[in-house]
């Protein structure tokens, strides 16, 4: 017997632009002690599906068309909201995706964990307070007693998000709806809370349907999976049968997307073009603290016409040390040296001609683009400000540059606000080529876009390496997205450089326990094995 | 939070001094003198006046004496009043402007937070429009001329309640009060409204939600606490123009505060009751400020915790 | 597509053209733009609108309620009440328009100077601010207004004075926020000097605010007038002001209350205009709201 059984549902949005039907028509199963998982990019419709079957869409322009969702011998989706409230949290419980945003920064953890047993089960905030503690002993928190009147922000990312798991847990519930649960962590604590998910799913017998844009993320742990595209299920099936012989054109882009592969190995002579000595980058703490080390005596060397990958967590220095080398940020001390010349003292007037042979692209194509110049004025100003073309040959530029990075010419005249996110990529892109340099830092550039967009842009880089010779350093936390890019690899933890080597031995063999624990960490094992490639 | 509220108070005393010494020095700037609008009289009277209110000293001097009367908490006997002190004068208006500013508050505080919150949970709609047109009519239209305008009606026209006075008729305290806090009642109308709004959207009320709380906990329990903030923050500022809307209000409806003493002052150049006046007050802002200040740190636990 | 399709190509709709289309659809706000459109021109031209001067007085007539030959009464030395409206409208918006001016430009300044300079020196301005915030201004607008008697001029910067450091603190704040924004230092990058930064890239991005809290000063500034002069601390008679006429208003509320409730209704209708232009300005310029 399905623990949920959800028949042909349909959610539609009544909008003052018409209808929209984010949800149209899906029927899927979910079973105790097994994982659904749904996968889709933003705005397939995926979380707007399972939030409807507690009643948590905006009723208004929301409203449930059509269906019938079974739980526990009840049809939910007629459920009054006075019964639904009865559901919540004690029937089916919701993990969201951001923790910093999901708990409330005014109350204490304690205060909120017993929230729904003192609602649900009237218990007296004494045996409430108890059982919260167990709880959170039971996610994996240390000295749970006195943390319990922490506040939120006390917590780091992956804390919280336990923190969070224990809120949907103590009330003991059948079934749990888990939002991109580990979108916003760390790579290694990804691979921590999906095991701890694990773990609790099979000692309570739980159902869970795990929600993500990410197949690698559900790889490992999901038992069945649904596609998702505009509101309906383009395929589902069991685990395996999707990834190895998916029937639909959509699962099988899915698939392709997820960066797999090592890049075939491109042998020259490695020749210097940025040399790092020793350096030291550090920001003031906030209000008198200690300072921060961000950077904290590297020493690497970038070739020309490789990539090398910086690799890292959150917190490691990686942006700070790729900003420290364009002089974004001014380091303490050390020694860059770009093509021979010491770049740490120059003065802004002797960097500037420098700056025209060494460019960099942002992580967040939102706020990486002046939203008051259109695609135009972005592209033009570095081109008339190092002088690489006159006015006459301005416009024939600007549209070369569009062509090279996948931009429709007749788009010229527009604002960022009226793209996407990965066409706003492609400006930023663009805009860092224009004056054809030498050198580019690629801060986490796709890690802000869907699965498929993403492939996209890392082949667009690709390609534009190999077209204009550029040596490159790109940034991520991403390890497969390293992987399928760079020659080289580079990893570094709190400021230190842990380990260095070309991607093909970083992934082989990994000398140093960190890199190890990263490597381990990467999600998808299933789908690497599935992969033909070597490594 | 030691350290912060001692750093505060520390930043807070050169901030009276300044207020005591610019004022000091600007009264005496100011052209004529405490007596000259008297009849005139005879240079040895003129002058038995003047020593008698330190005025031949050299005006450092002067400076000085009055800071070390000001330590003591003498401010000085006041000029049109001969016989009697500044703080006597302070001591009679204290207790009525504190009590007028009291129920402008309470009224400002009570009809501000509720129509901000009401308005907030329906916004664009009907619940919306009406109470935050309330507030706007309250921001707009001046105490001067609410007053006047609700004395007309309710004192003139329809007789239903005094014109004037304070603790004399019953119920002449209502007008003033109103008066005095109809635009702060806006102000705050507005400021819980815009932190509400800011709160609904936020994403630990889905959450609240979702572990099944009824709406009405919702928004009571998770969401005033953030929401209110603004509110918190604002009452600082408030109290310092509450004090000098009273000014007005005392003046339309005769009512014998400290502000209106303060304007009697400032007209008849009684100079040294408009300087213990002003650095009263001002050191009465400057406090609540502090208070205000700290309160807010202290409720948001993220400060709280930074300052620990 | 060539350089000379570039006239064919479609035009995009710039955040500026989208916030007016969304202040457009705004009727409060419109109403309001219009009505202190209206009113300024009335006020601009006014002497050469009436037929009576200011201070022309008819004693003979005494103060009649509104007529035919005084459309808005006439007060208690027979001069006509719509005249004194319109010339006392003159005087409180051109305090309002100018006081403003100077703070915005005072707090401009400043703001953007300790934003961009960041680090110690903003530190050190933004202390000095936050002791002058600590500072009663009213009493000391009204010491000032008492010691140097009223000089307008005084008057002005007064008002402006106290206004400037709210302004500054909000310009500071937008060119923090800005500092941080990716494409600042994508700028720095490229680079580009610092002159070409603040002209091209932060100043156009931190109008919004500024515009917003501009329009919502000068409603507080012309407040602020009109307390001072019912006080009898501002603008004095035989000049007009909006405050000057109702504390004159209110002296006679009870035989006359026209002369009370024109005033009136025109200062409140004015500061609702404003006040709503400025909301739907807030509106259309936030980002958050608007098209992405």
């Amino acid at each position: 017997m399905a623990l949920l059984d959800v028949t042909d549902l349909k959610v539609h949005f009544h909008t003052r632009n018409g209808v929209v039907p984010a949800v149209d028509g899906i029927s899927f199963r979910v079973e105790a002690g097994k994982t659904l998982a749904i996968i889709g990019e933003s705005g397939s419709g995926k979380s707007i599906a399972c939030y409807s079957l507690v009643g948590l869409i905006p009723k208004p322009p929301g409203r449930i068309e059509d269906g019938c969702a079974l739980f526990e011998g009840q049809d939910l989706l007629t459920l009054s909201e006075a019964q639904l409230r009865k559901v919540r949290g004690k029937g089916i419980s919701i993990i969201f995706q951001d923790p910093m945003t999901s708990l409330n920064p005014y109350m204490t953890i304690g205060e909120q964990l017993i929230e729904p047993l003192q609602l649900h089960f009237s218990m007296s905030r004494r045996d409430a307070w108890q059982k919260g503690i167990q709880t959170l002993e039971e996610v994996g928190i240390q000295n749970a007693e006195r943390r319990m009147h922490a506040y939120p922000f006390e917590f780091s990312g992956g804390m919280r998000q336990r923190v969070v798991i224990a809120m949907a847990l103590v009330a003991e519930p059948q079934l749990i709806i888990a939002d991109e649960p580990t979108t916003a962590l760390d790579v290694t604590v990804q691979a921590q809370i999906l095991k701890l998910l694990r773990d609790l799913q099979q000692r309570r017998n739980i159902g869970v349907i795990f929600i993500s844009h990410d197949l690698s993320v559900v790889a490992d742990i999901a038992d069945n999976i649904c596609v998702m595209q505009d509101g309906r299920f383009v395929e589902q099936g069991e685990r395996m049968a999707i990834f190895q012989t998916p029937q639909h054109e959509y699962t099988r882009k899915l698939l392709a997307a997820v960066p797999a592969g090592a890049k075939r190995p491109v042998s020259h002579s490695p020749e210097p073009l940025i040399t790092i000595t020793d350096l030291y980058t550090q920001f003031y703490g906030n209000r008198g603290g200690p300072a921060v080390k961000a950077v904290d005596g590297i020493s690497l060397q970038i070739n020309r016409h490789e990539i090398l990958g910086l690799v890292g967590e959150s917190g490691s220095g990686k942006s700070t040390l790729g900003r420290s080398i364009l002089r974004l940020l001014q380091p303490c001390s050390g020694s860059i040296r770009f093509d021979g010349r010491e770049l740490v003292h120059l003065s802004a007037a002797e960097l500037k001609p420098l700056r025209r042979r060494m460019q960099m692209i942002f992580q967040d194509p939102y706020s990486s683009l002046n939203p008051r110049m259109t695609v135009y004025d972005t592209l033009a100003e570095p081109l008339l400000l190092h002088g690489v073309v006159d006015r006459k040959g301005l416009d024939t530029a600007v549209f070369e540059l569009m062509d090279a990075v996948g931009l429709a010419r007749a788009n010229v005249l527009r604002y960022p606000h009226e793209f996407s996110g990965g066409q706003r990529q492609r400006i930023a892109i663009g805009r860092a080529i224009g004056t054809k340099p030498e050198f580019i830092v690629a801060d986490e550039p796709v890690s802000a876009l869907d699965v498929t967009i993403q492939a996209q842009i890392l082949d667009l880089l690709l390609d534009l390496v190999a077209r204009f010779n550029l040596s490159m350093l790109f940034i991520s936390h991403d390890l497969a997205v390293v992987r399928y890019l760079a020659d080289r690899i580079v990893v570094m933890k709190a400021g230190k450089l842990v380990e260095s080597g070309t991607t093909h031995d970083m992934f082989t063999s990994p000398q140093q326990p960190y890199t190890q624990a990263l490597l381990a960490a990467i999600p998808g094992r299933v789908l690497r094995d599935l992969d033909d490639s070597p490594l | 939070m030691w350290r912060f509220t001692v750093l505060r108070v520390l930043q807070a005393i050169p901030v009276i001094l300044t207020v005591i010494t610019l004022t000091f020095f600007l009264i005496r700037a100011a052209p004529g003198g405490p007596f000259s609008s008297e009849k005139a009289v005879s240079p040895q009277v003129q002058a038995a006046l003047e020593a008698r209110y330190r005025l031949d000293q050299p005006i450092l001097q002067q400076y000085f004496s009055y800071l070390a009367d000001l330590a003591h908490g003498d401010l000085g006997p006041t000029f049109r009043y001969p016989g009697r002190t500044v703080d006597e004068l302070i001591v009679d208006g204290l207790p009525i402007t504190a009590e007028l500013g009291f129920y402008a508050l309470m009224i400002a505080l009570v009809l501000g937070v509720t129509a901000g919150v009401v308005a907030s949970l329906k916004p664009n709609t009907l619940q919306d429009y009406v109470p935050m047109g309330a507030a706007m009519v309250g921001i707009c239209m001046p105490s001067f001329l609410l007053g006047p305008l609700l004395v007309l009606v309710f004192g003139i026209w329809l007789q239903w309640l005094p014109v004037s006075g304070w603790g004399s008729t019953p119920g002449d305290k209502l007008l003033p009060s109103i008066t005095l806090g109809a635009m702060y009642a806006g102000y705050i109308a507005r400021l819980s409204r815009a932190g509400m709004l800011e709160v609904l959207s936020q994403d630990y009320l889905r959450t609240a939600r979702a572990k099944g709380l009824p709406e009405y906990v919702v928004i009571l329990k998770h969401a005033l606490r953030g929401g209110l903030f603004p509110v918190v923050s604002y009452l600082g500022p408030a109290f310092a123009y509450l004090l000098s809307g009273s000014f007005v209000v005392e003046t339309i409806f005769q009512i014998p505060g400290l502000g209106r003493f303060y304007i009697q002052a400032a007209f008849n150049r009684d100079y040294t009751m408009i300087l213990g006046t002003t650095v009263f007050l001002a050191t009465l802002i400057v406090v609540f400020n502090l208070l205000s200040d700290i309160a807010a740190t202290w409720l948001n636990p993220r400060l709280r915790y930074q300052y620990k | 597509m060539t350089t000379a399709d570039l006239h064919v190509i479609p035009r995009g709709v710039s955040l500026w053209q989208d916030a007016w289309t969304r202040l457009r659809k705004n009727k409060l706000a419109m109403a309001g733009l219009v009505f202190l459109l209206l009113v300024t021109l009335l006020c601009l031209l006014t002497p050469w609108l009436v037929a009576y001067g200011y201070e022309q007085q008819d004693l003979r007539l005494g103060a009649v309620p509104p007529s035919a030959d005084h459309w808005l009464g006439t007060d208690t030395f027979g001069r006509d009440q719509l005249t004194r409206i319109l010339y006392g409208g003159r005087m409180s918006l051109a305090v309002g328009f100018i006081a403003t001016a100077v703070a915005l430009l005072i707090g401009v300044t400043y703001g953007a100077i300790a934003g961009y300079a960041g680090g110690r020196i903003d530190n050190a301005m933004m202390r000095l601010v936050d002791m002058l915030y600590a500072l009663p201004f009213m009493i000391f607008i009204i010491l000032l207004m008492v010691v140097f008697g009223r000089n307008l001029l005084l008057l002005f910067l007064a008002i402006g004075a106290v206004e400037w450091l709210t302004m500054a603190r909000i310009v500071r704040g937008q060119i923090l926020s800005l500092r941080q924004q990716e494409f600042v230092e994508a700028a720095v990058s490229l680079g580009l000097g610092p002159v070409a930064i603040v002209w091209r890239h932060l100043i156009p991005n931190a109008l919004g605010p500024v515009i917003v809290y501009t329009t919502l000063t000068i409603p507080n500034v012309m407040l602020l007038e009109a307390l001072l002069s019912f006080l009898g601390l501002g603008v004095q008679a035989p000049a007009a002001s909006w405050g000057l006429l109702i504390s004159s208003g209110v002296e006679t509320m009870e035989e006359y209350p026209w002369l009370l409730i024109f005033p009136g209704l025109t200062l409140t209708l004015s500061l609702f205009a404003l006040n709503f232009l400025g909301d739907g300005l807030r509106d259309a310029l936030d980002p958050r709201t608007a098209k992405d």
